[in-house]
């Protein structure tokens, strides 16, 4: 069993950097803070398991002008390798394109599986053209490919629906490379909440505030965030549309609102208000104005609401039994189940879009770990080995799930398969990076 | 090893007969077309010759497409992946009365004001209900312990305990509010039980 080579220390461009700030000085790129920023910016590997199985893929050295301003084929190489599922040989030294009908017989005998050629090239209008060609190495098959006409400004999107397209040939999921996070940042008294790319770059604010945000939630069609923002001096609800700023309080009801989360359509959302007198679950049109409607009914509290990826059921956090534990309901408040039996501290409850899991934070020997539930049988596996975990997230494939927790004192975002084996990092901001949400798939 | 120019090879395909062809690049055009309607990408299929780029429209990603006429002003098409920053706001308080303590302390997991604070909460009462025009915040607060939206309705259950002690010593309804900011705003940041222990606490903030 071949064992998992070490990840790359960092995707070092093939191109020539200072050939890069030559052109960055004429102005006519555009480039982002982040582009080449350290590779402190991006989701590293951190911990791969053993005797995975990983798909050995290569990728050849792309045809490409020169010039370019982000380097495809290894946002492509990192953005697989991330994934835990497929891991890279050397690309070898000759250069191949997408029209390339490549001997295959070589690449056999380096043990690939699959290959990647291509080209990325400079068109007259400015824009940049990013083709490719899948191989199935073991069957020399052609997978096909495509072809990307994208700006500057969408180059790393082209690498990232490239990187889907092979992800999705090779293991049956859809890939998530070009989906994207939101999250939250506080430097002294400055938070922002921030909108990335799954791989931790471009990473834009959102929402600039003196007060702290928590619990952003992206709406199921990736247009919105909702989220607490505690701007007036209190916990009030904003839906937030990213691309315009065009955002409306949701709810800002006498005492405080918050753990904000949409129904599956869209349509409605569930929240934690206490203008009754104490925290319990209401339901809210998504579109605003109406009265909420109460869904839960206990003396304690009840917060967190999760949909389940169908609609037809929320799992919520209450403490009427005594202490936390994650419980699950109707959307109308009936037929409420407990859920969570181990341990008397059980919160933060997130359902994987495919219906088979439950991640959630448990407190296990005063640790607070990531835990996830197979719902068919009930089963619990602890994930991580850290002791402050926070909100897990599902990415919208159900492979991965990112979650916010403390490493060196440091607050920072980790991805960890959903078997625990590979996790990933995001090295934090100086002050610290919180409160993550996968977003959705995007078309 | 080899390495091939141009043109894909004609090797593989068996129907290479040439109304084949035409019917392939046709059909291509068509799907293509409709892809191009759908707003995804060219596939590009094993006969296309890769030059001849007039055959298959291409379309961008991620960008909506421009108006084809010049647009009536305003008309824009938005970016889906565009991220327009908002910067909030702040919001003011107003003067405490200045010979009043302000905060009350909790133990852990507690809920009910120790009987040491009772003389803060009645000063204040005594204080609103002569001045019936001023509003009082009841701010909850925790240590960082825990979930952040858990502590946030542990916060609030301090300042509703806050509020039925005031309301029981005459306040009005009116002049409060109770609201957590559960762990986001501690007094202190340390992790020790010392830092802890400050934390805890029910802040009384006047509007």
């Amino acid at each position: 069993m071949p064992q998992s080579r070490p990840a790359p220390t960092t995707a070092l461009p093939l191109l020539n950097r200072r050939r890069l700030h030559t052109l960055a000085a004429a102005g006519g790129l555009g480039l982002g803070l982040g582009a080449w920023g350290p590779a402190l910016a991006q989701f590293r590997v951190e911990v791969a398991g053993v005797g995975l199985q990983q798909i050995p893929f290569a990728l050849a050295p792309f045809r490409v002008s020169a010039g370019l301003p982000q380097d495809v084929p290894a946002i492509v190489i990192a953005n697989l390798e991330r994934s835990g599922m497929l891991r890279s040989l050397p690309g070898g030294e000759a250069v191949l394109d997408e029209t390339s009908r490549p001997d295959l017989a070589p690449w056999r005998a380096r043990a690939a599986d699959a290959l990647i050629t291509g080209s990325v090239t400079r068109l007259a209008d400015g824009r940049f053209d990013v083709r490719f060609r899948l191989w199935d190495v073991v069957r020399a098959q052609d997978l096909g490919g495509l072809s990307f006409p994208v700006p500057a400004s969408d180059l790393r999107l082209a690498a990232h629906r490239l990187s889907d397209y092979v992800f999705e040939r090779l293991t049956s999921d859809p890939g998530v490379f070009a989906t994207r996070i939101a999250y939250v940042s506080r430097h002294d008294e400055r938070h922002n909440l921030w909108v990335a790319d799954a791989d931790g770059h471009n990473a834009q604010t959102a929402l600039a505030s003196a007060e702290p945000i928590i619990s952003p939630a992206w709406s199921p069609n990736g247009q919105q965030l909702a989220y607490v923002s505690f701007e007036a001096r209190r916990p009030v609800i904003y839906t937030h549309e990213v691309a315009t700023g065009r955002r409306r309080l949701l709810a800002g009801f006498r005492g405080s609102n918050s753990a904000p989360a949409w129904s599956p359509d869209g349509r409605r959302l569930l929240a934690t208000l206490t203008f009754g007198g104490s925290s319990q679950i209401f339901a809210l049109d998504a579109a605003g104005g109406g009265q909420p409607q109460r869904v839960t009914q206990s003396a304690g509290i009840d917060t967190e609401p999760a949909f389940t990826p169908d609609g037809r059921q929320v799992y919520f956090v209450s403490d009427r039994g005594g202490s936390p534990q994650i419980y699950r309901m109707s959307p109308s408040g009936a037929d409420v189940v407990r859920i969570t039996f181990e341990g008397n501290y059980n919160i933060s409850p997130a359902l994987s879009p495919d219906g088979r899991w439950l991640a959630y934070v448990s407190r296990i020997n005063g640790a607070f770990r990531v835990c996830v539930m197979e719902l068919a049988n009930g089963r619990i596996t602890p994930l991580t080995d850290t002791s402050a975990d926070e909100s897990p997230s599902f990415a919208p494939n159900s492979r991965l799930i990112l979650y916010a927790t403390r490493v060196q004192g440091r607050e920072t975002l980790m991805t960890t398969t959903v078997d625990g084996r590979i996790k990933t990092r995001l090295a934090s901001l100086p002050g610290g990076i919180r409160e993550p949400d996968w977003g959705p798939f995007q078309r | 090893m080899k390495s091939i120019q141009g043109t894909p090879s004609q090797s593989c395909c068996p129907s290479k007969h040439p109304l084949w062809r035409g019917l392939a690049t046709a059909s291509l055009l068509c799907a293509a077309l409709l892809l191009a309607a759908c707003g995804s990408n060219v596939n590009l299929a094993e006969d296309v010759p890769v030059q001849d780029r007039t055959a298959v429209p291409v379309q961008q990603i991620g960008i909506a497409p421009a108006p084809a006429a010049p647009a009536a002003a305003g008309a824009q098409a938005v970016d889906q992946r565009a991220v327009t920053p908002v910067q909030a706001g702040t919001t003011a308080i107003g003067q405490p009365p200045a010979h009043l303590a302000r905060l009350v302390f909790f133990d852990f997991d507690e809920y009910t004001i120790r009987p040491e604070f009772m003389p803060l909460l009645e000063g204040h009462a005594r204080f609103l209900s002569t001045e019936r025009q001023r509003r009082v915040a009841l701010e909850g607060h925790t240590d960082e312990r825990g979930g952040r939206e858990y502590n946030l309705a542990l916060g609030q259950k301090r300042a509703e305990a806050v509020r039925r002690s005031l309301a029981l010593l005459g306040v009005a309804d009116a002049q409060m509010e109770a609201v957590s900011f559960g762990e986001e705003k501690p007094a202190n940041a340390g992790s020790d039980e010392a830092a802890h222990s400050q934390n805890r606490r029910v802040e009384l903030v006047y509007r």
